[in-house]
């Protein structure tokens, strides 16, 4: 696995709206949750978004192993496939999909679900990897607003936000701020 | 059209002086301060500007016959005029080529019908400018003809330029040289050097010139046969002429405006406006021409006016054809870019290159009872050169976008007004 | 906007060319997925443009591109065909009519990429002119040694053979030297640029000498019009005196990367077994071929500079 992303200290001005401690407690909740849902974790791929679901996906893997569930981990990059490519500067990543997915069960992790562009990208990135038997979302804040029909499978907190506001989510804590 | 009397009035004569030009019937009546102008005269106004003879142009292809998409005689004559010529060597690489006395005549009819400026066809030297069997020099010299080259390409045959030279020894008349050995310069499409190893593009070496400048100046050096050296481009070139003159040979040379104001570095961008034969040099070259300039070894400027179509100048720069626009530009850049003293000037622009065509009875000085050909150049107006308002056909000049100092005001041809405040006439 | 080209290697400098072959190795993973396509060129098209025959280059463009899903057209000028003097101009204008975004341009005579880049709105990639310039095969060679070496700072790299007619090599001595590689040309004085004077390496005439020292050993293709020239006076005299023969092959370290920008010409300017030597790289080369040309493809239409 490449090395731990940093995560982004909290925004100045910001309020802390979870803190360390209670993301540890959403993190193993959610990891019981992907065992509960899926029957234990026999099939089950973790995929990191790039860059921001990357930490999220390595502490569930680390949770699930805690529970003797031992879960391959990966992360993929999505650049390639949103739809806003070409508007902006981008700076695509190595995906790192450690097995294949063929009739696995994928499990994309997010930091943070909001009009839900980034999951339909990682949605169609996946399919150049394989085609998997499920494909479940695990969030660590779903902020509202989807512009899409997508829905998460395992949240850490539901978290109604304006529009405007900024929502970052780290191993640090949830922080809202405008 | 009637000369009838004409006053270019206010001026100054290359040497400083003021005064006022009258002329009558064609011929220079009067040149002093305030000269007595008949009441009929119509008037020129020369204020601040200098008033000198009529330029000559000893190298121009007026593409007629042949090539009239890219330039007639009558539309050169245009760019002529206004360039401040009233004399113009029309160079023999047309289709077909001036090689007899049939076409030595059609250009003469062709310049005689444009009345723009004096055209003196050059003869080639060999037929078609093949560079195998001599043309008949004799016949066109009957006709008046006397700078004979194969310009577009040297006369590769040492024998044959040999017999050329001994041959034209009789006749009076000037072999002018492209100074180019195609076997060293075969392919090349710009100055072998650093720019040329770094742009990836075919080079011809500076001694593919210089080499046929040293044969031609061993055989003038044996013969006798004067010998004119076309467009000298290189510092060996000069050095070589400089000391054939100090020799006492009867060699002569011209340096055209690109070569004392562009060097090879231009071509970096592969824009083919610059590519030229020979093509444009080093820095040290462009300084050693400029040199040779003022220090008399080059006897004239001469444009090497080449119009080319957009079409063909848009090929690759391997295909595209040689050569760039002159004639409207060379005055100015003269005056912008060398520091010549005015009567220098007129030197190489005028009284030079009128001997060396043998023009000089008509052409080359300003004086009272000569035929009045004259240029009026306001030497303070500054101006733009833009490619969309030439009078030439072709758009092909180096120089769009550059701002120059110097532009002619009036021409008089044989009396007559050509170039009226910057206006053709016809 | 205006379009942006990708002409040769100076112009890069040495952060384009990091940033060129970062993105190179993003593509070089997305050539490993199952399906190797991405839908970041959806909508656009790129047009190859070659008027000088190169199957290779024009399939590894052409692939780079629907790799990328970008429209396709392929335009093909033979050299031999009468087009020789037509107006290039004429003919980039047809094909923008047709509403294109990128044009890679092959063809013999240097610099026709600069003229195209001044004639269209399109961005132009410059896919051989000439004896000038080869920026992808420059990027690839690059990240080839990048990827065997882990990088080109110090490193010496010999490039053996034709450098005068070679856009390779012209391409290859800006990119290697401007990521720190220390370049020998080897070559006989007639195979060398007219002036060196502001080219920053050195010149050797003993290749067994110069073998002893280099890391990696570049050779140039050598073509028989050469000696038809007269510029060497046989090809066996230059294999003899310039050639990776198979016995000079096995004076060298094993560690040495030998590379080829192919065609090859056995027996000529490379032994016979010496592509089968383990550190011969010269498949790898054209196997990243088409990721470049995909990183090129993809900064030049949707890196999204504002």
């Amino acid at each position: 696995m490449s090395p731990h992303p940093s995560p982004s200290p909290p925004a100045r001005g910001g309020v802390f709206v979870l803190d360390a401690a209670a993301i540890g407690r959403a993190v193993r909740r959610m990891a019981h949750e992907i065992v509960e849902r899926n029957h234990g974790s026999e099939g089950v791929v973790i995929l990191g978004l790039v860059n921001g679901g990357v930490w999220l996906a390595e502490a569930i893997g680390a949770a699930l192993r805690d529970l003797g569930e031992d879960v391959p981990v990966g992360k993929i990059d999505v650049t390639f496939h949103r739809d806003d490519i070409g508007l902006r500067a981008v700076r695509p990543a190595r995906s790192e999909v450690p097995v294949e997915i063929d009739d696995k069960t994928v499990v994309l992790v997010d930091d943070v679900l909001f009009t839900g562009r980034t999951v339909r990208a990682a949605l169609d990135a996946l399919r150049e990897f394989g085609r998997p038997q499920a494909v479940q979302l695990a969030v660590m804040v779903d902020r509202g607003h989807r512009e899409l029909p997508i829905r998460p499978d395992f949240v850490g907190k539901n978290l109604p936000t304006a529009r405007d506001e900024d929502v970052t989510a780290t191993i640090d804590g949830v922080v809202i701020s405008k | 059209m009637s000369a009838g009397a004409l006053a270019i009035r206010g001026g100054s004569l290359a040497d400083g002086t003021r005064a006022d030009v009258v002329i009558i019937d064609g011929v220079v009546a009067a040149i002093a301060e305030n000269a007595e102008i008949p009441l009929d005269a119509a008037v020129l106004d020369a204020s601040g500007c200098i008033v000198g003879p009529g330029l000559v142009d000893l190298h121009a292809h007026l593409r007629e016959p042949g090539n009239e998409a890219a330039e007639t005689v009558e539309t050169g004559s245009r760019a002529a005029a206004l360039g401040g010529y009233t004399a113009v060597v029309a160079m023999p690489n047309t289709t077909p080529t001036i090689d007899s006395a049939s076409v030595v005549n059609l250009v003469r009819q062709l310049g005689e019908r444009a009345g723009l400026v004096d055209v003196y066809p050059a003869g080639a030297i060999t037929i078609g400018r093949e560079g195998r069997q001599m043309a008949p020099l004799a016949e066109m010299a009957a006709l008046g003809v006397r700078l004979f080259t194969d310009d577009g390409s040297g006369v590769q045959d040492n024998r044959l330029m040999r017999r050329a030279l001994e041959y034209a020894s009789a006749l009076g008349v000037t072999l002018a040289q492209h100074c180019e050995d195609s076997s060293l310069s075969e392919g090349g499409v710009m100055h072998e050097g650093a720019w040329s190893s770094k742009l990836g593009l075919p080079g011809q070496p500076a001694e593919a010139e210089e080499l046929m400048v040293a044969r031609d100046i061993a055989l003038c050096r044996r013969i006798g046969s004067p010998v004119h050296f076309l467009h000298v481009s290189t510092a060996g070139s000069v050095e070589l002429v400089r000391r054939a003159k100090a020799d006492g040979l009867p060699v002569t040379a011209e340096a055209a405006p690109h070569h004392f104001t562009l060097t090879d570095a231009c071509l970096a961008n592969y824009d083919t406006v610059f590519k030229v034969h020979p093509p444009l040099r080093t820095e040290a070259d462009r300084t050693a021409v400029q040199q040779g300039l003022l220090d008399s070894t080059i006897d004239a400027i001469a444009t090497d006016h080449a119009p080319h179509t957009p079409e063909t100048k848009e090929r690759s720069m391997l295909d595209a054809p040689p050569g760039m626009l002159g004639l409207e530009t060379a005055l100015a850049l003269a005056l912008t870019e060398l520091s010549l003293p005015m009567p220098r000037l007129f030197a190489v622009m005028s009284s030079g290159p009128a001997r060396i065509a043998q023009i000089a009875e008509r052409h080359g000085e300003l004086g009272i009872g000569r035929a009045a050909n004259v240029c009026v150049i306001d030497p303070s107006e500054r101006w733009e050169v833009d490619s969309r308002k030439l009078a030439s056909k072709a758009r092909n000049t180096p120089y769009a976008g550059r701002v120059l100092q110097g532009r002619v005001r009036h021409t008089v041809r044989n009396g007559v007004a050509t170039v009226k405040n910057g206006q053709a006439q016809r | 906007m205006t379009a942006r080209h990708l002409l040769d290697i100076e112009s890069l400098g040495r952060d384009g060319l990091d940033h060129l072959l970062t993105l190179t190795d993003r593509f070089v993973e997305v050539s490993q997925r199952r399906v190797p396509k991405v839908p970041v060129l959806q909508g656009k098209t790129v047009v190859s443009l070659f008027y000088e025959d190169s199957t290779r280059t024009r399939l590894s463009f052409e692939t780079a591109a629907r790799r990328l899903s970008a429209d396709v057209m392929t335009f093909s000028v033979s050299t031999s065909s009468a087009n020789k003097g037509e107006s290039i101009r004429d003919t980039v204008e047809t094909i923008e009519a047709m509403g294109i975004d990128a044009i890679v341009v092959r063809h013999k005579a240097a610099g026709v990429p600069w003229q195209i880049a001044g004639w269209t709105g399109a961005s132009v990639v410059n896919g051989g002119d000439g004896w000038h310039q080869h920026p992808t095969q420059a990027l690839l060679d690059c990240y080839t040694i990048r990827q065997r070496l882990g990088g080109l700072e110090g490193r010496a790299i010999a490039i053996v053979g034709d450098a005068k007619h070679s856009r390779v090599a012209r391409s290859n001595v800006d990119a290697f030297t401007a990521l720190g590689a220390d370049v020998t040309l080897v070559a006989p004085p007639t195979l060398l640029p007219a002036s060196l004077d502001a080219w920053p390496v050195k010149v050797e005439h003993d290749l067994d000498a110069v073998l002893q020292r280099v890391d990696v050993v570049y050779l140039l293709r050598m073509q028989l019009e050469r000696q038809e020239a007269g510029l060497v006076p046989s090809l066996r005299e230059y294999s003899t005196f310039y050639g990776l023969t198979d016995e000079r092959a096995r004076t060298l370290r094993d560690d040495v990367l030998v590379m080829h920008p192919g065609p090859m010409n056995r027996g000529v300017e490379i032994g016979a077994t010496v592509p089968d030597r383990p550190n011969t790289v010269i498949t790898q080369q054209v196997a990243n071929g088409v990721a470049v040309r995909m990183a090129v493809l993809f900064d030049l239409l949707a890196g999204g500079v504002l």
